[in-house]
């Protein structure tokens, strides 16, 4: 059994390991909103950024390595986080007061998780197109975060091809892969993975919205 | 010419100022209610999925988000196509509503309109607040601030915070009422009712002893919910609409027909638009909501104190027609809804958890509730994928629109005309009147934006003579 150390504690892992893996394992959690167990790692968001050997690396994207040391709940990695964060607000439309993934949200648990009280940076306010047209899947691009686990779940789980991210830079979007871009083109299905895999509220079940009342959502 | 600008106005709900005109003999030649913020609900859910849109749209109020949860899910209801909620559901959103209703009238009564009922309209201006209550009549506002505690408790109790929760969702409920948040509020309802009755007799006595209160010229038709006996009804029931006389214009009538009964107009100068009984026409057509027009209208109060109340209201046999009036007629609802929560939370049904009605999808959907300041209305119309294509709003506020206005010119001649002097006790009379509708100035023009109001005093060549801020 191989070891390293985290924020000064001393954790195992298996060989093949990454750091993200490692925590987990040992029952912690380093904040991040792309990674998903059984799904191969991306390193989009990069929430969780770790320090190691004077370098800021992915922790879900690098390979443990036995005597290593890492740095995550560093007042310094909690600024880089909060900062991150403050972009992801600003770059999508994230109004949490009438969204139906609130208090169940990734994004918002962890900006609450990191005491962010504001946006910091200007919102950009960006168009982004809504596909109403599968009668029981919704995909509110504005509230997309690029963290592609929709597009690994449908290809990795799901065996099939929907989604995919174009563009770069402020450009990026989520696509849909049929002939007309839409969902309802596609072979995708309510019992998908891919649908229930979105960490914020841009994938969603339609008509199931505040079904699940505060005091009982999955970060309340 | 002179004119008077009243910006921003005090104790109301929202932003707004009003402006008088006045000619060189110092006769009031028009006085104007502006409404000065934008908001455009309306025009911002279009594209939205129907079920966002309850929790969406409570967000056009802090202190009556309720009434737009529950109208708008009544409509969201017709649009699933559900015909009749489960009795556990309907009768938790109506406790719901009689929760809201006790907040939002107690806030009203005893936060803004009693310092001036208590202290005179053009006392100090420093102690004509909460505060100054406390300090003076400190049980009053202790009472007053609990049962504002209360009612949010209720609130709070089924929709899981006081301000801004969830709770309706199209064709239900999405929380049962548990046994141990019944028993919470049980504890406390047989004071609140005391305490109700208590404020309903101080509102009598109060307008009873003073005679100007009651001497208004102010007379039109009163529009409001009725149920199917002609109770007193908020939550569901029909339109009901009686002249100032009392005879009906018109009962019965289906409210998502509305339409066909109500028109909007649009004038340059305000964000509220205009409503009218399209067979009156818009001279004629202007008439009241809220608290005096469901008095006035309903023939009866589903209980027992309340229903004493409301007969020594309308002892005289005709409608009050008096602005003032109102804390009267809302202080009677506030005692009439106390009484509501305490039946429904004895009712076995409000633990009940079958709460929600399978259907399928619709297009169409209006619903009318009677919020604390009068008939809301929310019309929506969905596309076959699910999203608002349509949406109009006619809020509480905006019926009393030409309403406010009358009043204000009226206090406007008694307060203000032939006076060389012009002081801020007088302007508050103006004030006075516009608040007594308990006006929700941001609900009205669904905007966003900062709450106070301004008074403005114009000169014949349109230059600004004096202006206030309060």
């Amino acid at each position: 059994m191989k070891n390293l150390l985290l924020d000064g504690k001393m954790l195992t892992y298996e060989e093949g390991q990454t750091i993200m893996d490692c925590a987990l394992s040992n029952g912690i959690a380093i904040p991040g909103l792309c990674h998903l167990p059984g799904l191969s790692p991306s390193g989009n968001c990069r929430l969780c950024t770790v320090k190691t050997g004077g370098r800021y690396v992915s922790a879900c994207t690098e390979p443990a390595i036995d005597g290593m040391e890492v740095e995550c709940e560093t007042m310094e990695l909690s600024q880089v986080r909060m900062q991150l964060l403050r972009m992801l607000f600003v770059e999508g439309n994230h109004y949490c007061p009438s969204c139906e993934k609130s208090g169940s949200c990734r994004l918002q648990e962890a900006a609450y998780h990191e005491g962010m009280l504001d946006l910091h940076f200007r919102p950009f306010y960006p168009k982004r197109e809504m596909d109403a047209s599968h009668p029981e899947i919704l995909l509110d691009r504005d509230r997309c975060i690029f963290c592609a686990l929709c597009v690994r779940a449908s290809r990795e789980i799901d065996g099939k091809n929907v989604f995919d991210i174009s563009g770069r830079g402020i450009e990026t979007h989520l696509i849909v892969n049929s002939a007309s871009g839409k969902l309802l083109d596609t072979d995708i299905s309510v019992e998908d993975r891919a649908v229930h895999v979105c960490p914020v509220g841009a994938i969603l079940v339609k008509g199931k919205g505040f079904e699940i009342p505060i005091g009982r959502r999955l970060y309340d | 010419m002179t004119r008077i600008v009243i910006d921003p106005l005090s104790r109301v709900e929202g932003h707004g100022k009003v402006t008088l005109h006045l000619d060189e003999n110092l006769k009031i030649i028009e006085a104007r209610l502006h409404i000065v913020e934008f908001r455009g609900f309306e025009k911002f859910i279009q594209g939205r999925p129907y079920w966002e849109v309850p929790v969406l749209v409570q967000r056009l109020c802090g202190i009556c988000p309720v009434s737009h949860h529950l109208a708008s899910a009544k409509a969201m209801d017709q649009i699933m196509g559900v015909k009749m909620l489960t009795p556990a559901a309907e009768k938790l959103r109506r406790l719901l509503h009689y929760g809201q209703v006790l907040q939002s009238h107690a806030l009203h009564f005893f936060h803004l309109a009693s310092p001036d009922l208590l202290f005179g309209f053009d006392s100090d201006m420093t102690r004509r607040n909460i505060m100054g209550l406390l300090k003076d009549y400190p049980e009053l506002a202790i009472r007053g601030i609990r049962l504002r505690k209360y009612g949010q408790e209720v609130i709070h109790a089924i929709m899981g915070k006081r301000i801004h929760g969830t709770a309706a969702i199209a064709g239900g409920m999405n929380k049962a009422l548990s046994a141990a948040e019944r028993d919470f509020l049980l504890k406390d309802i047989d004071e609140i009712i005391g305490w109700a009755d208590g404020a309903a007799n101080l509102a009598k006595e109060i307008y009873l002893s003073n005679p100007e209160y009651a001497s208004s010229s102010l007379y039109s038709p009163f529009l409001s919910l009725a149920g199917k006996n002609g109770e007193h009804e908020l939550y569901d029931g029909h339109l009901r609409c009686r002249d100032g006389e009392g005879d009906f214009v018109f009962d019965g009538v289906d409210d998502s027909h509305y339409a066909e009964y109500i028109r909007e107009e649009v004038k340059s100068w305000s964000y509220m638009k205009f409503p009218y009984l399209l067979m009156l026409g818009k001279e004629q057509g202007w008439y009241r909501v809220g608290p005096l027009a469901r008095i006035n209208n309903c023939d009866f109060l589903g209980t027992e104190l309340a229903e004493e109340k409301r007969r020594e209201f309308i002892s005289g046999g005709k409608p009050v027609h008096a602005p003032l009036a109102y804390h009267w007629a809302r202080m009677i609802e506030l005692l009439h809804c106390a009484e509501k929560i305490r039946g429904m939370l004895h009712d076995p049904d409000i633990t009940g958890n079958d709460l929600r009605v399978d259907t399928e999808q619709g297009r169409e959907g209006v619903g009318v509730i009677e919020a604390p300041r009068g008939t809301l209305i929310h019309h929506y119309r969905v596309n076959e994928e699910g999203l608002v294509e349509m949406a109009n709003l006619i809020v509480s506020t905006t019926h009393n629109n030409r309403a406010m206005n009358e009043a204000v010119c009226e206090a406007a001649k008694r307060h203000v005309e032939g006076k060389t002097e012009i002081t801020e006790g007088m302007l508050n009379g103006i004030e006075v009147a516009i608040r007594a509708f308990d006006p929700c100035l941001s609900c009205a023009t669904h905007a966003v934006g900062k709450m106070p109001l301004l008074v403005e005093i114009v000169d014949c060549e349109g230059n600004v003579a004096c202006s206030l801020k309060s």
